[in-house]
């Protein structure tokens, strides 16, 4: 590979051609194919791992591209600008495709339930269809979907391991916050050290909200199929805790680009969209402590 | 109680599509003549009037929004066609380049559209809350979809009667692929079935819409009202038919429910009340007499052989709390 | 504003930036060049109009006749299904992506989309989603047959195509996203300088709203089918009554956003009339500034409106209302709009070249789909009209001599641009008239179908519906065979042609940037910011 140009401040970068793009449509096709090919039960479970390989190879090769052209100097404020105003855009996206799940438990916690109680004009719909039903949040709903024969199940309760994991998160938030501080002031021990504490906290809540999930599976009868409290808690916690893990994956990247002595006090745009990320995915956290767990 | 005594004929061929084209074409330039066409056979363009209380309501709503927007379509596209003939660059039009805007206007054509909305708004919110009100009802009935059939339930007074509603015989032979009868043979093709839903004229009736399956809705055109049949939940509306407009009326599910979707059609006769009594009494002592019986007549789902029908639905969602047996009767 | 915008050559191949494109395979597999990726999402579009178009054929041909004919009730349903999914994602949304690719680095002196790499990205999805969505028609069970808008629980009664569907719908939602991050950051970061915001070309701003829209929306329906499959697949209730979900939940869901959906429809629509109408004005664009202001409120409207499409589901009467009166609300910007445009032909000079002929019929025809949008809004009214025929006439009325329109009208009016090459324009007028015409044959009488109580999506219908739906069918005959007029008028301009002019439009009044390069705009254009005044 030349190293051709002298970067030039004055110019805006746009790469000739690039055989990433195509290639992560191929990736996406594939993951997809994969999960359809195992939903609809024409192959094994194991049809999603060429997939998923395509995946990771896919994020190597292109962010690996795009971290080579920022480290020969080829972007430019401008171009540091756009991919900073991208991943401002894209957490918003992010922010709605939570807001889709919030809005459902919203939904089903302020109207469905007192509907299905006969609340309102619904009182026929109780009378005729769901007569035994009161609803309380957490509800299974009037059939009283879920594992356990007597339709009874537990809600997690916020004070335990939720509350450790809102501790360990937030603390998180303080840890990239000093490593940031770290960056900017040019002390890479200390970022190297904070950011590591960050990555750390994330799999740790992971690994908690693993156990969780396993006790809520095993011992508490709450399930995907508890009704609508397992369908909202499971799906918006799920949800939540896959973009703990992607997030925590970056901080490790982010690590080892620290590691190879990238990023500088003034231009370190890796170093932020991912502490952007992982603040985002702390407020979604907050959000369900107080909606999912506590309330 | 079956409405089409009429059998079908087999063998009447379908018209050619010569002399179907010809219908059309015809229709098209008499649509483009407007008018000039005796007004016997001309097709329906409009809604019909209706003969509830809320179906005229809803009618009189309904001009008054379309005749405001004719009104308003005369204005604007009179302009604009003013426009594309005075002002035409071949005939040495020159443009006035400092018209770039004007406050003055803007505001106007802001402010004029906003009164002629609240000008409609306000029959509308006020209509809208009628039609909501199902309180005060002389008999209630529940109506339930099924893919793809009715079933009528009568509550109250009347409660025993219960019974589904399925496309007739006729039009399901005629409406299956290639069946070689041509539709205009059968009579009420599509819109009759084998036990309509009777109700009396003059009587505030309430019907409680659900379904046992997928989304359905209950439409009938006269009557003014649409409802959507929704699994696990009742909806509500109120027909009160206007004495004087006993008859057959007919109408279809309204809301995409498979394959069956266009051939679960919805038709109610009414009656006056004494001959809604006389029928009242006359469903009950069948029920009575047939009481020994392993099956009665009255209740019998009309399990016809309906060729669509043979996609077996997947576990309704709430197969779980069967609903049909939990009718209060 | 940016000051930094030169494009810098490749470090891969110094020379690179300077010369034309990659030949071959590679220019478009490859692509990131805006005009290259604009080329394929405008292609893309046009299949899948012929596409969608051909199933809207089989629709109409059933529907010539009462009684069934030709397919199955359950094919059908597919078809309907299939048609409207094929044509929103498959050929209105990527017809404006492609606009906005090859038109707005153009529009405000950009080197290329600021994130060229995504911009690939974005459009390649999308083959990829029209693959697995289309192959549904293979599988058993057949494709998707419960109506563009997915409602549970008939959605979840789909085969094997159900899952296909959904992960479609997901890569398409990708796809947008993506491609409208990279709208809003070329129009944030990299216009030239002195194009200040309210400088901007109207056609910009409509994308720049729309983009906002876009990515505040599509997250929407991915979390709307998402539960869907879990509800199908998972055992999940948020569907399901009898675990405290509602299928209603759905529909507002869905609807949330599908009704912002029909303005991400129509605003880039909106933005290219404001374009052609003052060109063949000769005219500025009269009250531009209140134009951005009325389609800002559209789209802000645009969010508190969905339950329009749910009066009859028994929502509580205080949300009828609210529902009714936002909707309402909606008709008085447009109305603006409506009022700026005749305004602005209003003492102008007006010539009637092909883009002007499309905007025209958009001003006419749009405005009738709106009028019907608003009987629609008056929750009486709509407890009739709902779920009928006249629902069916009014979104083809803003969809078809709409969206449809305005698109043709821009591709008449930048296609010179794009070629070098001058179309024929008496082939494009003939185009014009012709689908006018068959239009109004095709989609009127619709109207009147509904308001006579003819229900829609269904396969087979009441013998006294079958004359209009004669009438329907021959005009959608008529309007299909006159869009291969379009591809061919496109054809045989990417053959070649008389030479276009830098501006073009010469004699008319094209104003912008995008008319001061050559004709064809050259592979990289503003390579140095323009100086605007
Ligand atoms: C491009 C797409 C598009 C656009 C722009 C619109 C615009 C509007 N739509 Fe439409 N609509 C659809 C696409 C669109 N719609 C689709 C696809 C569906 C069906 C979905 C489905 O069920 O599958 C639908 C359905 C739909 C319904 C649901 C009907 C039902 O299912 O029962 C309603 C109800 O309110 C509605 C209303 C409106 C209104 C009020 C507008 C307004 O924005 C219109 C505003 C414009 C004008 C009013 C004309 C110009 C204005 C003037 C000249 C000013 C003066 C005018 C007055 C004061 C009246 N639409
Ligand atoms: C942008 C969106 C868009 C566009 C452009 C169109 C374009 C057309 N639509 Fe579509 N339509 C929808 C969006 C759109 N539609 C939606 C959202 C629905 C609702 C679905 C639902 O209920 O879920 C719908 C539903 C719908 C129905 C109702 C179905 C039903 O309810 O049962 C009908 C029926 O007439 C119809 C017809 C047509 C026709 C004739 C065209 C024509 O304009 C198409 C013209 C184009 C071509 C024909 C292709 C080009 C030419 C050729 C391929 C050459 C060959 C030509 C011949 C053989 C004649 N559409
Ligand atoms: Cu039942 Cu449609
Ligand atoms: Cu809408």
């Amino acid at each position: 590979m030349a190293q051709s140009h002298v970067p030039n401040a004055d110019k805006y970068y746009v790469p000739h051609s690039s055989p990433w793009p195509i290639y992560g449509s191929v990736t996406l096709f594939t993951v997809m194919a994969g999960a359809v090919a195992t939903l609809d039960g024409w192959l094994p479970a194991w049809s999603l791992l060429p997939g998923f390989a395509m995946l990771a190879g896919l994020f190597i090769l292109w962010f690996g591209t795009v971290i080579r052209e920022n480290e020969q100097g080829l972007y430019n404020m401008a171009v540091d600008r756009s991919f900073r105003m991208a991943m401002m855009w894209f957490i918003f996206s992010e922010v709605m495709f939570f807001a889709a799940f919030f809005g459902a438990l919203f939904y089903a916690r302020a109207l469905v339930m007192p509907w299905l109680s006969g609340d309102g004009t619904k009182l026929m719909t109780n009378i005729l269809l769901w007569s035994r039903y009161h609803g309380t949040w957490p509800t299974n709903g009037p059939g009283a979907l879920g594992p356990r024969a007597n339709g009874s199940f537990e809600s997690v309760p916020a004070l335990g391991l939720p509350a450790l994991n809102t501790a360990i998160l937030l603390t998180s938030g303080v840890t990239i916050t000093i490593a940031h501080h770290a960056l900017l002031r040019g002390h890479r021990r200390r970022l190297a050290i904070f950011l590591a504490a960050t990555f750390l906290l994330g799999f740790a809540f992971v690994a908690l909200q693993a156990t969780e999930y396993h006790e809520a599976y095993t011992k508490l009868g709450l399930q995907l199929g508890t009704g609508i409290y397992g369908s909202t808690f499971f799906l918006l916690t799920g949800f939540h805790g896959l973009h703990v893990t992607v997030g925590a994956i970056m901080l490790v990247v982010i690590w080892f680009r620290v590691m190879k002595g990238h990023f500088t006090p003034e231009r370190h745009f890796g170093f932020e969209a991912v502490a952007w990320y992982w603040h985002f995915v702390d407020v979604v956290w907050l959000g369900l402590f107080i909606f999912v767990y506590w309330l | 109680m079956n409405l089409n005594r009429l059998t079908v004929n087999h063998i009447r061929p379908t018209r050619t599509r010569g002399a179907v084209l010809r219908r059309a074409l015809g229709l098209l330039a008499a649509s483009l003549l407007a008018g000039s066409t005796g007004a016997q056979a001309f097709p329906a363009m409009n809604m019909p009037v209706g003969v509830t209380v809320l179906s005229h309501d809803i009618y009189r709503i309904h001009m008054e929004v379309l005749w405001v927007c004719v009104a308003i379509a005369v204005a604007v596209f009179g302009v604009m066609i003013t426009a594309l003939i005075r002002f035409r660059h071949s005939k040495g039009a020159v443009p006035d380049t400092t018209m770039t805007h004007s406050t003055a206007a803007e505001v106007i054509w802001t402010i004029i559209p906003v009164l002629i909305l609240v000008a409609l708004a306000i029959p509308a919110a006020r209509t809208m809350i009628k039609i909501d009100d199902t309180t005060h009802a002389g008999l209630t009935i529940r109506v339930t979809g099924y893919q793809w059939k009715w079933h009528y339930t009568y509550l109250g007074d009347a409660s025993g009667i219960r019974f589904f509603s399925t496309l007739s015989q006729n039009s399901n032979f005629a409406s299956q692929l290639d069946s070689g009868i041509d539709p205009r043979t059968v009579p009420h093709y599509l819109l009759s079935v084998d036990h309509p839903l009777v109700i009396p004229s003059g009587v505030k009736v309430r019907l409680l819409i659900t379904s046992a399956d997928v989304i359905h809705a209950w439409w009938v055109p006269a009557f003014g009202v649409k409802r959507s049949a929704i699994p696990g939940f009742i909806n509500e509306l109120w027909v009160k038919v206007l004495p004087g407009h006993e008859g057959v009326y007919r109408g279809q599910c309204a809301a995409l429910c498979g394959r069956g979707h266009g051939f679960m059609p919805i038709v109610v006769d009414v009656k006056t009340p004494a001959d809604f009594a006389k029928w009242v009494a006359a469903q009950k002592a069948a029920l009575k007499q047939a009481s020994a019986a392993p099956v009665p007549a009255a209740t019998a789902p009309n399990e016809a052989p309906v060729a669509r029908a043979r996609i077996a639905a997947p576990a309704s969602p709430l197969a779980r709390r069967p609903l049909t047996a939990r009718i209060s009767d | 504003m940016a000051h930094a915008i030169e494009i810098a050559p490749d470090a891969h191949d110094a020379h690179a930036a300077h010369d034309g494109p990659d030949t071959g395979i590679r220019r478009w597999l490859f692509a990131t060049n805006h005009k290259d990726i604009g080329t394929m999402y405008l292609t893309l579009s046009l299949i899948m109009f012929f596409v969608g178009g051909a199933m809207a054929m089989v629709i109409r041909a059933e529907l010539f006749e009462p009684g069934m004919q030709l397919v199955d009730p359950a094919f059908y349903n597919q078809m309907m299904t299939m048609h409207a999914l094929v044509m929103i994602f498959g050929a209105v949304m990527p017809a404006f992506v492609g606009l906005a690719n090859w038109m707005i680095p153009l529009q405000i002196g950009a080197p290329d989309m600021a994130l060229p790499r995504l911009n690939n990205f974005s459009f390649w999805l999308l083959p990829f989603a029209f693959t697995l969505l289309l192959s549904t028609l293979l599988v058993p069970g057949g494709a998707p047959a419960g109506g563009w808008t997915m409602y549970p629980p008939l959605a979840l009664q789909f085969g094997d195509s159900f899952p296909m569907l959904i992960f479609s719908i997901h890569l398409m939602g990708i796809s947008s996203i993506l491609g409208a991050i990279n709208v809003i950051v070329t129009i944030l970061n990299l216009r030239a300088p002195g194009m200040t915001l309210l400088k901007m070309p109207l056609f910009c701003w409509t994308w720049l709203i729309t983009a906002y829209l876009l990515i505040a929306v599509m997250p929407v329906l991915a979390g709307a089918v998402t539960m869907l499959l879990t509800d199908h697949f998972f055992h999940t209730s948020f569907f399901n009554a009898a675990g405290g979900g509602d299928p209603l939940m759905y529909e507002h869901i869905f609807w949330f956003f599908g009704h912002p959906e029909v303005y991400i429809m129509i605003l880039p629509a909106f933005g290219i009339i404001s374009e052609i109408i003052p060109t063949f004005s000769r005219k500025p664009l009269f009250g531009a500034t209140s134009m951005i202001y009325a389609t800002a409120s559209i789209a802000f409207l645009s969010f508190i409106v969905w339950g329009h499409h749910m009066f009859v589901d028994g929502m509580p009467t205080s949300a009828d209302l609210f529902f009714m009166l936002s909707t309402m609300l909606i008709a008085v910007p447009t109305g603006v709009k409506i009022f700026n445009w005749t305004a602005t032909m209003w003492r102008g000079s007006l010539s009637f070249e092909p883009p002007m002929l499309f905007a025209i019929g958009f001003l006419f025809m749009f405005s009738i789909g709106g009028f019907s949008g608003l009987m629609l809004a008056m929750v009486p009214a709509d407890f009739q009209y709902n779920q009928s025929y006249f629902v069916v006439a009014h979104f083809h009325y803003v969809l078809v001599p709409g969206a449809v329109f305005a698109i043709m009208g821009g591709v008449y009016y930048w296609l010179p641009k794009w070629t070098g090459n001058l179309y024929n324009m008496k082939l494009a007028k003939t185009h014009f008239w012709l689908s006018t015409i068959f239009v109004n044959v095709l989609f009127f009488p619709q109207h009147f179908l509904g308001l006579a109580g003819m229900p829609r999506r269904i396969p087979d219908y009441a013998v006294q519906f079958t004359d209009w739906n004669m009438v329907s069918s021959i005009g959608g005959f008529g309007f299909g065979l006159s869009q291969i007029l379009f591809a061919i008028a496109i054809i045989q301009c990417v053959r070649g042609g008389k030479k276009a002019t830098a501006e073009v439009w010469t004699g008319a009044a094209p104003h912008g940037l995008e008319w001061t390069i050559p004709s064809p705009a050259p592979y990289h254009s503003f390579q140095t910011a323009p100086e605007v005044r």
